[in-house]
């Protein structure tokens, strides 16, 4: 016989090993060997499955909610009718218009500028009008469309024209009976500056009117709805026969601010994702780890009986098959079952349809539970091909380990993968990364130094502590660096709890405050000089409070430095250029920039500036190609406003106040022909007054943000409600962390607490013991995790949500607390065994 | 063809040449085993005496191939084990060990069917689980088959320990402390097993033990202290 056949170690077919493995799946399965790594890893998958499937139909929830805001899922937008050419682009899809324009409504002798809307029936084709009728019952009807000869009226125009349901109102040459009141328009948020009262007519009833004559200013709505991929195809295919004065929108274009909160909400779910992959993970691992521990000696076992290392290898990889296999199953089977029960709660508490879920979260499922399977927990299992067969005589050779290096990388690969994959951006992916290994760095370096510090207090209480309480303690000094691996490993699960709860309530504090009780429910606009007195005044006779008003001035751009602007200056940059550049601008000038803007270029004026300045926003000046220093001139009806650009401002878009553009400095301004202009919050029993002011000062606006405001808090309501439910997932991933830590030192606590009873310790002595330890871990990993949730959750305040962070004083306390809870919880339930099982039992357990 | 003294001669089952064992300490160098040499032929009992720390559990496990020597060589069978890898090592005593130990070494999670259907598994034998009901039959536990380690007493533990090192039908034994963990009684009726199995098939036994009655049972003894051969 040759040395090379002598060495050739007989490798199991295929078959065979599959078999054999399938066959230690059972076994093990049914002894409870891999039950925990199986929890581990379905309960992984189930998390991100879970989490996946449900944000999927928030996302899919959130884009129709904002689709609404449309009437449908896309629009074009002209001032001309639009032509057969593009409305056959639509095919199959759904379609709807609407015609709008402006026109007096005259009830009796009062006459009211309207905004009145003619829509075709099946309008809007997302969401839908809710009305309330004459016995003041409100409902929301999808497909509900005004009868002929009657009109739906705004409740601020009803109030306007002292007009009721039932009454009269006429309408060019026409007399429409007011059918119902609107309390909602799911496309009111198309604009604020809706000229109130607003008027709804049947498409076929406009011609009667005769309002439409050539030349009438009339905007025309072509809307689409369908299948995301028939709307993309409809869009990509309508946009180049767009003419000038047409325009495509999109969800994407909707209001900044709803676009802002789904923006907020994408991110923080995928967050949330990614930190229940990340917790799932360590869990997966330490339950590796374990079932690697409890398998060396039957590995040296069988490796003295004649298996190879290759056999060990097939054995136990094709077991950990299995185990990801049905593992992954389960998983993504009740996260399915989850997420079901979840969107059917979610859309019971918010009254609209979810989606339906795509495939794709189960294939993401299973291909994070295999990335969890071969990174996380195969490196612990591949130990086993190294156990000493002469274990099976001397059981107190050293446990096998792998490379530290392999595991490392191994991990780390499929970590970074996992990141990757669900950040969506490698920079972002690898971002995180680091800040998940500096945190765990600094986690175990503050855990290390604690236990020290238990070490030094033990060591001074010395003769003062009672004997379980000192065994309690002496057990987490005694065993410093399985604490600190155990004590980090909890503080990273209570650390993303609470940075979670941090974040989260932070996120939903900022949306709260984004929409506080008294955010401005009315726009007054059109205001002339002389009436600002009286307007003010009137305020304050009614007991409000004097609003802020804000100059406007129309002007129109026509020179960037020495350039003349044309039609054609911007037909080389973007469609949004062209469109922003040709539209009237709305210049405000004041003396101080206003509260939630930010300059991030340059310097704003100083308060009693001679110069004419600009201050522009940051992101129109990009799309406009202006720059600091650049000289700009608009036209106001004939008079030129000229001034250098001196600073680029970030505008708080959501909150609800007069924003703008463009900002003069008064000097430049001042004298140019202007109006003002004003937001309010009026509490309802006030409301009269804008009526009275309108009945004063005619030519003033009234615009009701009310029903903007009830559409974006409703979308806001949704996103927090999906992200609560995200929350409990990542949740109950961290609880699987701390009981795989428990876990890890199960079988050693199992023999030590034996041994104390066999020396006649009480049950109660045990608990004590174990109270006491677990307590001390608890305020270790709580208050190591408080502080790097603290850090953190500024860092993702500050940099990811750009929302800013305040420095919670009240998380030490509360961190510690929940820490303590946590692992004594924890611990007393995973290792009441310990005090339960009589000592020849667990000793007997042990040895199998 | 390797060439080795015992593969020129069948009958030689194991042949142990200048066996050492040393290892290194921070101060000095300890020497576990020294110059142990023998030759067992066929069918032979040995029994490996000594008193505690003399060194007979190292030189069982070098016998298995379960360790490595500093010097010297042992053949298994005609084959030299300092010439094969681990792996090597593994195959050949799939092939030709069985194994014995004090504290039966069953694995927990496999019932005593399982457990001793394992070696015939790791072969690929066919029949395996007829072939080990058979044997556990023979050892008095048919009615235990599908029992797991935790349920059996330490005594039938050690008769599925037994059924499963015969079961592969090996040329060598290699049993340590057989009886070691069970009290007389039970300790007298295992050994009794043993050597009836033993008897049966023509194995090769090497038996590490410190009661002098058990190994009065053997036709060798091979008595040692500190590491070194005093009495054979």
């Amino acid at each position: 016989m040759t040395r090379a056949d002598q060495n050739s170690s007989s490798s199991l077919s295929f078959e065979q090993s599959l078999r054999l493995s399938w066959r230690w799946f059972l076994r093990d399965f049914r002894s409870g060997g891999v039950r925990v790594l199986f929890a581990a890893i379905a309960l992984a998958v189930c998390a991100v499955s879970a989490v996946s499937f449900l944000s999927d139909r928030a996302q899919r929830a959130m884009a129709l909610q904002a689709n609404q805001l449309l009437g449908g899922d896309a629009l074009v937008k002209a001032d001309a009718p639009i032509g057969p050419a593009q409305r056959a682009l639509a095919g199959q899809l759904q379609q709807a218009e609407v015609l709008s324009f402006n026109s007096m409504l005259r009830a009796g002798s009062t006459l009211k500028l309207a905004d009145i809307k003619a829509i075709s029936q099946g309008f809007p084709l997302r969401g839908a009008y809710q009305l309330v009728d004459a016995n003041g019952k409100i409902s929301m009807q999808a497909g509900a469309w005004p009868k002929p000869g009657q009109l739906w009226l705004s409740g601020a125009g009803a109030q306007a024209l002292s007009v009721k349901i039932g009454d009269k109102i006429a309408l060019g040459a026409l007399e429409f009976e007011i059918g119902a009141l609107i309390v909602q328009e799911p496309d009111a948020a198309l604009s604020y500056f809706n000229v109130a009262p607003r008027a709804i007519i049947r498409l076929d009833d406009l011609a009667k009117t005769q309002l439409i004559q050539e030349g009438s200013r009339v905007v025309y709505r072509l809307v689409v709805a369908g299948a995301a991929n028939q709307v993309a195809a409809f869009s990509a295919q309508v946009q180049p026969t767009l003419k000038r004065g047409q325009q495509l929108e999109t969800v994407q274009d909707a209001r900044p601010e709803l676009r802002q909160a789904l923006a907020r909400a994408n991110q923080f779910l995928g967050l949330s994702a990614l930190v229940a992959v990340v917790l799932a993970a360590v869990a997966a691992a330490m339950a590796a780890r374990r079932h690697t521990a409890r398998h060396i000696d039957g590995c040296a076992v069988m490796r003295a009986i004649g298996a190879s290392s290759q056999n060990i290898l097939q054995i136990y990889l094709g077991q950990l098959f299995w185990v990801g296999l049905f593992a992954a199953i389960v998983g993504v089977v009740s996260a399915f079952a989850l997420q079901a029960l979840a969107a059917s709660l979610l859309a019971k508490a918010l009254q609209l349809d979810i989606p339906a879920a795509s495939a794709l979260p189960a294939l993401e499922g299973f291909a994070v539970g295999f990335v969890v399977l071969m990174s996380f927990a195969a490196p612990p299992v591949l130990a086993l091909k190294n156990a000493a067969p002469l274990r099976v005589l001397r059981k107190d050779l050293p446990s096998p380990q792998i490379s530290a290096w392999l595991a490392l990388v191994l991990g780390l690969a499929g970590l970074a993968g996992l990141i990757v994959m669900k950040a969506g951006s490698v920079e972002l992916g690898l971002t995180i990364l680091a800040g998940l290994a500096a945190t765990l760095f600094a986690l175990a370096l503050l855990a290390f130094a604690l236990i020290a510090g238990v070490h030094a207090l033990r060591g001074r209480l010395r003769g003062r502590l009672r004997g379980p309480l000192r065994y309690g303690l002496a057990n987490i000094s005694r065993r410093a660096s399985a604490s600190a691996v155990q004590t980090t490993a909890l503080g990273l699960g209570l650390m993303v709890i609470m940075l979670l709860t941090l974040v989260r309530s932070d996120l939903l504090y900022r949306w709260q405050a984004e929409l506080p009780d008294n955010a401005p429910n009315r726009f007054v606009i059109g205001l002339q000089a002389e009436q600002t007195e009286p307007f003010s005044a009137a305020f304050q006779t009614a007991g409000l409070a004097k609003p802020t008003l804000f100059p406007m001035i129309q002007a129109r751009f026509v020179q960037q430095n020495d350039q003349a602007i044309t039609q054609t200056s911007f037909a080389e940059q973007s469609e949004r250029a062209q469109r922003l550049a040709e539209r009237n601008f709305n210049v405000s000038y004041m003396a101080e920039l206003p509260a939630d803007n930010e300059i991030v270029a340059g310097k704003f004026w100083a308060n009693n500036t001679q110069s004419a300045e600009f201050s522009v926003e940051v992101e129109l000046a990009k799309s406009l190609g202006w720059n600091l220093g650049d000289t700009l001139a608009f036209d106001v009806a004939g008079q030129r406003l000229e001034a250098k650009i001196t600073s680029l401002r970030e505008v708080d878009w959501g909150n609800f106040q007069p924003n703008f553009f463009v900002i003069a400095s008064p000097s430049a301004a001042r004298e140019l022909p202007q109006s003002f202009m004003t937001s309010l919050h009026l509490p309802s029993e006030k409301f009269a007054l804008t009526n009275e002011l309108v009945q004063q000062m005619p030519n003033i606006s009234v615009i009701d943000v009310d029903a903007i405001l009830a559409q974006v808090r409703r979308t806001s309501a949704q996103a927090a409600a999906a992200i609560s439910w995200v929350f409990y997932f990542t949740l109950a991933a961290g609880v699987l962390v701390l009981i795989g830590a428990m876990r890890a030192t199960q079988d050693e606590r199992l023999r030590e607490a034996a041994i104390m009873r066999v020396l006649g310790a009480s049950t109660t002595q045990l608990r004590l013991a174990q109270l006491s330890e677990f307590t001390a871990q608890g305020v270790i990993a709580g208050g190591t995790a408080a502080i790097a949730a603290n850090v953190l959750s500024g860092v993702i305040a500050e940099q990811i949500l750009g929302i800013s962070w305040r420095v919670d004083p009240m998380l030490m306390l509360v961190g510690t607390r929940a820490g303590v809870l946590a692992v004594v919880a924890t611990g007393l339930i995973t290792l009441r065994s310990a005090v339960t099982l009589a000592p020849a039992q667990s000793l007997r357990a042990l040895e199998g | 063809m390797l060439q080795t003294p015992s593969a020129n001669n069948p009958q030689i089952m194991l042949h142990v040449q200048a066996l050492s064992k040393q290892v290194s300490l921070p101060e000095h160098t300890l020497t576990l085993l020294d110059q142990v040499s023998f030759t067992l032929v066929a069918g032979e009992t040995l029994a490996i005496t000594g008193a505690s720390g003399s060194g007979k559990s190292t030189l069982l496990g070098l016998l298995a191939g379960l360790d490595s020597p500093s010097s010297g060589s042992v053949q298994l069978a005609g084959t030299d084990l300092n010439l094969l890898n681990e792996d090597g090592r593994a195959k050949l005593r799939r092939q030709q060990v069985g194994f014995v130990f004090q504290s039966f070494q069953l694995l927990p999670a496999l019932s005593a069917l399982e457990n001793v259907m394992l070696p015939l598994e790791l072969m690929g034998a066919p029949n395996a689980k007829a072939k080990a009901e058979e044997i556990l039959a023979q050892v008095g536990l048919r009615e235990r088959l599908t029992h797991y380690p935790r349920q059996l007493s330490g005594g039938e533990q050690q008769r599925v320990a037994i059924a499963r090192a015969f079961v592969s039908t090996p040329k060598v034994l290699f049993a340590d402390e057989p009886t070691g963990n069970l009290d007389t009684k039970t300790g007298q009726q295992i050994a009794d097993l043993l050597f009836a199995l033993n008897e049966t098939a023509g194995t090769t036994l090497v038996l590490v033990t410190h009661e002098q009655k058990l190994a009065s049972r053997c036709q060798r003894i091979l008595n040692l202290d500190a590491g070194r051969v005093v009495n054979s």
